[in-house]
């Protein structure tokens, strides 16, 4: 199993690493790990144990009973409170800002990655992948004075599109690494025959590069997506209205609401984090390979 | 642009390839190459966020540089670094070395460990914020007295609570990449050590360790430079209180931005974010001959 943890990068284990073999370290005995292992455990899903079961508590039953132990009377009541308050309009739109952001900004990434590997001769290409490299190790929070004045000057303050732009150029960096990465892998042949079959740099870009890296793609898009959909200072400094809410800042927000009210509160991070439970559920490897976005080497 | 059309292929035919590049370019230069140089500009300005802006020379670096709040939330901000740091290494290094066992519990273990990744801060700030506190939180229920403090109430508690917090979140991800970095290291070298004699401990000291340098600094440097943004966390968690115990710079900047209206000493606080950030990477490429970017483009 923890092989299939690696797999998604297939092309990139292979022959340039030393040695490498799977599972290689799978006989030696590792008490303190083993003993690490099992208490992070404990230490992972006890809170994640009591978000669930307390938000299936009755309020009352929340300041009666012992925290840990399940509800007696499991209630949906809480789930419910959360839909009345606008939770489908914040859910949505959650989905069309990481939506948005995410497809052009893995397709910009893209092209970008594919260029700056074939054109690496090129002065302009390697000069845009130095910047690039650079918003790497920039805390790119630390621009949020400046695109706050920029969203307002374009006149999008309070509106979707004011944090779907900086969170495509929030992204780029980390996704033309990791694909230009990848489509660095691709055998050198293959282009060279695309070629002599009279094909464009734009037709060998859909037709080759892209399908071959089709893994590093998604695993791009995912980690993107994470990112985006839990995103929360953009938010937070770009919007106002509750029209133009997102999941993350309708937490925060529920939290001054009803304060008080810890089972309904918890039901909401439970509604705004299941997506992505789902998400997890059917694309394991590749959200887990998305988490990490190689840097595993 | 006229690198566009001047540098042309090896064959001599006009290409495409600068213009691919060309869409994240304005993207990326658009929002985070001039806001970057925007928020250095800025910082030479008086502007209360919604008004006229005005040049005002170093008035706003004054403001900031004699304020006794910076040398304060630089402070915090360094402490919330290391600590975080002297936590999640160790624990993510033994973690991830237990995890790149190939028995099949342990896969099932990382599918839980994994979970809190998928939380955004600010659902965990909102969990965590319940669970602690002191009447019905995690510690009340269960009895405990050493449980049911008043985490979020004293200032080395809630520091404390931060660390703890940000751990809880990230651990699982450094582990991952541990777990890479250890499944890499060839099984040869542990033969060879174990022909010698060398027990687990020295094992772990003298080959696992040593293997593993340019991923601890891979891993390190993600830990550093990402704790210079533990703003989301920390703003829903803490406020930066109680009083201004956990005010990182990215706070500071956040409050006296879009709190106090004050955009000029809040860009200067930015500008020193950016400089830390920069000297940081720096620092650890120094330290490592490398940094996490330039990493993934050697043996290209």
């Amino acid at each position: 199993m923890t092989t299939t943890l690696t797999k998604p990068r297939p092309q990139k284990t292979a022959p340039r690493e030393r040695g490498h073999r799977p599972g290689a370290t799978a006989r030696r005995r590792n008490w303190l790990g083993g003993l690490a292992g099992w208490l992070w455990l404990a230490v992972v899903v006890v809170p994640l144990y009591w978000i669930l079961i307390t938000s299936l508590k009755a309020r009352s039953d929340y300041y009666a009973s012992n925290p840990l132990a399940p509800p007696t009377d499991p209630t949906l009541d809480n789930y419910e409170l959360v839909f009345e308050s606008d939770f489908i309009s914040y859910f949505w739109n959650s989905v069309v800002v990481t939506a948005g952001a995410v497809v052009p900004a893995v397709a910009v990434s893209f092209m970008a990655a594919y260029a700056i590997v074939r054109g690496w001769r090129m002065r302009f290409l390697r000069v845009a992948n130095g910047m690039f490299l650079m918003g790497l190790a920039i805390p790119l929070q630390a621009t949020a004075i400046p695109v706050y004045l920029i969203i307002i000057k374009l006149q999008l303050y309070d509106s979707l599109l004011a944090l779907i732009l900086p969170s495509i150029a929030f992204a780029i960096p980390l996704s033309v690494l990791i694909l230009a990465n990848f489509i660095r892998d691709v055998p050198k042949e293959l282009f060279d025959s695309m070629r002599v079959d009279g094909a464009t740099e734009w037709g060998t870009l859909w037709r080759l590069a892209a399908p071959l890296t089709r893994p590093a793609i998604l695993t791009v898009t995912i980690f993107n997506a994470l990112t985006i959909w839990n995103g929360f200072l953009l938010p937070l400094i770009l919007t106002q209205s509750p029209s133009q809410r997102t999941l993350p800042l309708a937490l925060w927000t529920f939290q001054g609401e009803y304060g008080v009210n810890v089972p309904a509160l918890l039901a909401a991070v439970v509604l705004t984090t299941l997506p992505l439970i789902i998400l997890y559920a059917f694309g394991r490897r590749q959200l887990l390979s998305g988490l990490t976005a190689g840097f595993s080497r | 642009m006229s690198a566009l059309t001047s540098s042309t292929g090896r064959e001599g035919r006009r290409s495409i390839l600068p213009w691919l590049a060309v869409p994240a370019l304005l993207f990326f230069v658009g929002f985070a190459v001039v806001p970057l140089v925007g928020v250095f500009v800025l910082s030479f300005t008086t502007w209360d966020g919604i008004g006229t802006i005005h040049l005002s020379g170093l008035t706003s670096w004054r403001a900031v540089l004699t304020n006794p709040g910076l040398p304060h939330a630089l402070w915090v901000t360094f402490l919330v670094m290391a600590v975080s740091w002297a936590v999640q290494t160790p624990a993510s290094i033994l973690l991830g070395t237990f995890l790149a066992g190939r028995q099949r519990y342990r896969a099932v273990l990382s599918l839980i460990y994994f979970v809190p990744l998928l939380l955004s801060s600010a659902a965990i700030a909102v969990a965590y914020r319940a669970l602690l506190d002191p009447n019905f939180g995690l510690g009340a229920g269960l009895g405990f007295e050493w449980l049911s403090k008043d985490w979020l109430g004293r200032p080395w508690l809630a520091f404390g609570v931060v660390v703890f917090v940000v751990s809880w979140q990230f651990v699982p991800f450094h582990s991952l990449i541990y777990q890479g970095g250890v499944q890499q290291i060839p099984q040869s070298l542990y033969e060879a050590a174990q022909l010698d004699g060398a027990g687990q401990v020295r094992q772990f000291f003298s080959i696992t360790l040593p293997q593993l340098k340019y991923t601890i600094i891979t891993s390190s440097t993600l830990m550093v430079i990402g704790s210079l943004t533990f703003f989301d966390l920390i703003f829903v968690l803490t406020e930066g209180g109680p009083g201004d115990a956990t005010r990182v710079l990215a706070l500071d900047m956040y409050k006296r931005g879009f709190q106090a209206d004050l955009m000029g000493p809040a860009s200067a606080i930015a500008v020193i974010l950016v400089l830390m950030g920069l000297a940081i990477a720096l620092l650890l490429r120094r330290l490592g001959g490398r940094d996490a970017g330039e990493s993934q483009l050697e043996g290209v």
